[in-house]
């Protein structure tokens, strides 16, 4: 039948999708001295090379902090923002939207080389706020889409309840608005840290000689193919999935913000 | 009132307007400084950077074709089966979206290498004697873009398949139409907007695409991201580099505002 070709191929196609990924779990663990496949034995060697390695793990602290400072940026700056476009009635609205969701369509290599030219002029190359400011600026269009979605879901009745009962604004905000966002508020949160986390092509121009996990990572892969490379993806595919199940337990469904 | 719920965005807006609108305008005004259109003349006229647009459009349209074709099974599959397996479908297809490009480029260079998985693997099945050349080239950036961008495909097509009405393909098999027939007649004209759109996102991203090329490619397939990347970093031909973004940046542009048009007048 028709449907049992289908999965077949369906399950071809999932093996295309899944193979990179699992091909890093047996390199990592390699007692080889070089990139082998498949490993001639077990060893936890290229794990310990990175937490031997004060290079690896100041790019990792760096790519941590920096991405949690976007993540609470966007969060400021984006969910007041998805309330006006959502809820505001006001000229120019379209207009923001469009500016907000531009850095999807626009090539990130443009936002990187354009920022660097800014940057280089106020000196703001290599320090990690600027780095910050320009993950933000990607991370955003991903918040106004789960916001939104949140948002328009919302029930209003609940605020009218409140406001009817007396509450002040603020306060049907902070007690009531907010904590039922919560779901949605999780998921922006954690989608800005980790599209700042794994951010490469603006780091690349804008870190200086300050390494980031993505950009250690590029300069490892140009210089040689080393398992320690390995053992960081197996953590960063570690790290994707336990955010996964974080969005998932506290979340809004993937499968709702992805559209 | 005209303003009425605007002040919470402001923020936004002046971090967008400072750090992302400026900067751009201000790079793109930089490949007119001297008075002329010289360096749009050197990009769109000289054979070395013309085929440079040409590899870049040529890769990006055969990736949203084997997306296409790779994708749709997939987001049909997901849409049309039971809400457990397509919870696990979907995971299948977020896990790999997440997980860091670089990541997914360094596996492929593992696996397509002159010593990799593959290679191995038809060497030691003794299919081939020397091995494939799969990295470093076309085949290479075409298979790293399209592991890449295929999520982005799959998520729309769902959205089209499962915005079907059921009842539709009910009836079509109540009146005796075959699979086959089914697919043809009925789900393919149907989600057209969702393979629409699907396929402007791949190709839009495609043009844009930096990483994969970089690494996969090996210096020998040079997509325009990669150009202007070289131009600013290595030969600090800023005014060049400002054209040659100002063109990827239209033809991007271009496509995206077409393709609006186009669903819109559909929808209309």
């Amino acid at each position: 039948m028709s449907r049992r070709l289908l999965v077949i191929a369906c399950a071809a196609i999932y093996f295309f999708l899944m193979l990179p990924l699992l091909v890093v779990f047996p390199i990592s663990l390699s007692s080889a001295p070089y990139m082998q496949f498949p490993p001639p034995g077990l060893s936890w060697q290229w794990y310990g090379r990175f937490f031997d390695d004060p290079q690896w793990l100041d790019a990792t602290w760096r790519s941590l902090y920096v991405g949690g400072a976007t993540a609470v940026l966007a969060l400021m700056l984006g969910v007041p923002l998805s309330f006006s476009l959502v809820r505001g009635r006001f000229r120019g609205r379209a207009l923001i939207d469009r500016l907000a969701m531009a850095p999807v369509i626009v090539p990130t290599i443009i936002l990187s080389v354009a920022v660097y030219g800014l940057f280089a002029k106020l000196k703001l190359i290599g320090a990690w706020y600027g780095l910050v400011l320009a993950h933000t600026i990607l991370a955003l269009p991903f918040v106004v889409l789960v916001m939104g979605a949140g948002l328009r879901d919302f029930d209003r009745a609940l605020e009218q309840a409140a406001e009817g009962l007396g509450a002040s604004r603020w306060r049907t905000l902070t007690r009531i608005t907010l904590p039922l966002l919560r779901p949605s508020l999780v998921s922006a949160g954690l989608l800005a840290f980790i599209s700042s986390f794994d951010e490469l092509v603006v780091a690349l121009f804008l870190a200086g000689p300050n390494m980031t996990l993505p950009k250690k990572m590029f300069d490892n892969i140009l210089m040689e193919i080393d398992p320690t490379i390995a053992a960081v993806s197996v953590m960063q595919i570690l790290l994707v999935a336990l955010v996964m199940v974080l969005i998932g337990r506290f979340g809004r469904g993937l499968s709702g913000s992805a559209r | 009132m005209s303003a009425r719920g605007a002040w919470p965005a402001t923020p936004a807006l002046v971090l967008l307007l400072v750090f992302f609108l400026f900067p751009v305008v201000r790079m793109l005004g930089f490949s007119v400084e001297a008075g002329s259109f010289e360096w749009y003349a050197k990009a769109l006229g000289e054979g070395l950077y013309l085929g440079v647009f040409w590899i870049t459009f040529q890769i990006a349209l055969l990736v949203t074709l084997i997306c296409l074709l790779l994708g749709y099974p997939l987001g049909f599959l997901i849409a049309t089966t039971t809400p457990g397996w397509a919870t696990l479908g979907f995971i299948f297809v977020l896990l790999p979206l997440w997980t860091s490009v670089l990541v997914r480029t360094y596996a492929w260079m593992v696996l397509l290498g002159r010593n990799g998985v593959f290679n191995r693997w038809l060497i030691d099945a003794h299919l081939i004697n020397d091995p494939l050349p799969l990295l470093h080239n076309f085949t290479g950036v075409l298979i790293g873009m399209v592991h890449v961008l295929l999520p982005y495909m799959v998520l729309p097509i769902y959205g089209a398949v499962r915005r079907l009405d059921p009842a539709v393909v009910a009836a079509a098999e109540g009146l005796g139409a075959s699979n086959w027939r089914i697919f043809w007649r009925i789900y393919l004209p149907l989600t057209l907007n969702g393979i629409f759109a699907g396929s402007v996102l791949v190709f839009v991203l495609s043009l844009g695409f930096f990483i994969t090329p970089a690494l996969l490619g090996g210096g020998r397939v040079i997509m325009i991201a990669v150009l202007i990347e070289q131009e600013v970093r290595q030969t600090l031909n800023w005014p060049f580099a400002a054209a040659l973004s100002a063109v990827l940046l239209a033809a991007t542009l271009l496509v995206y505002t077409l393709a609006q048009r186009f669903t819109r007048s559909e929808a209309a």
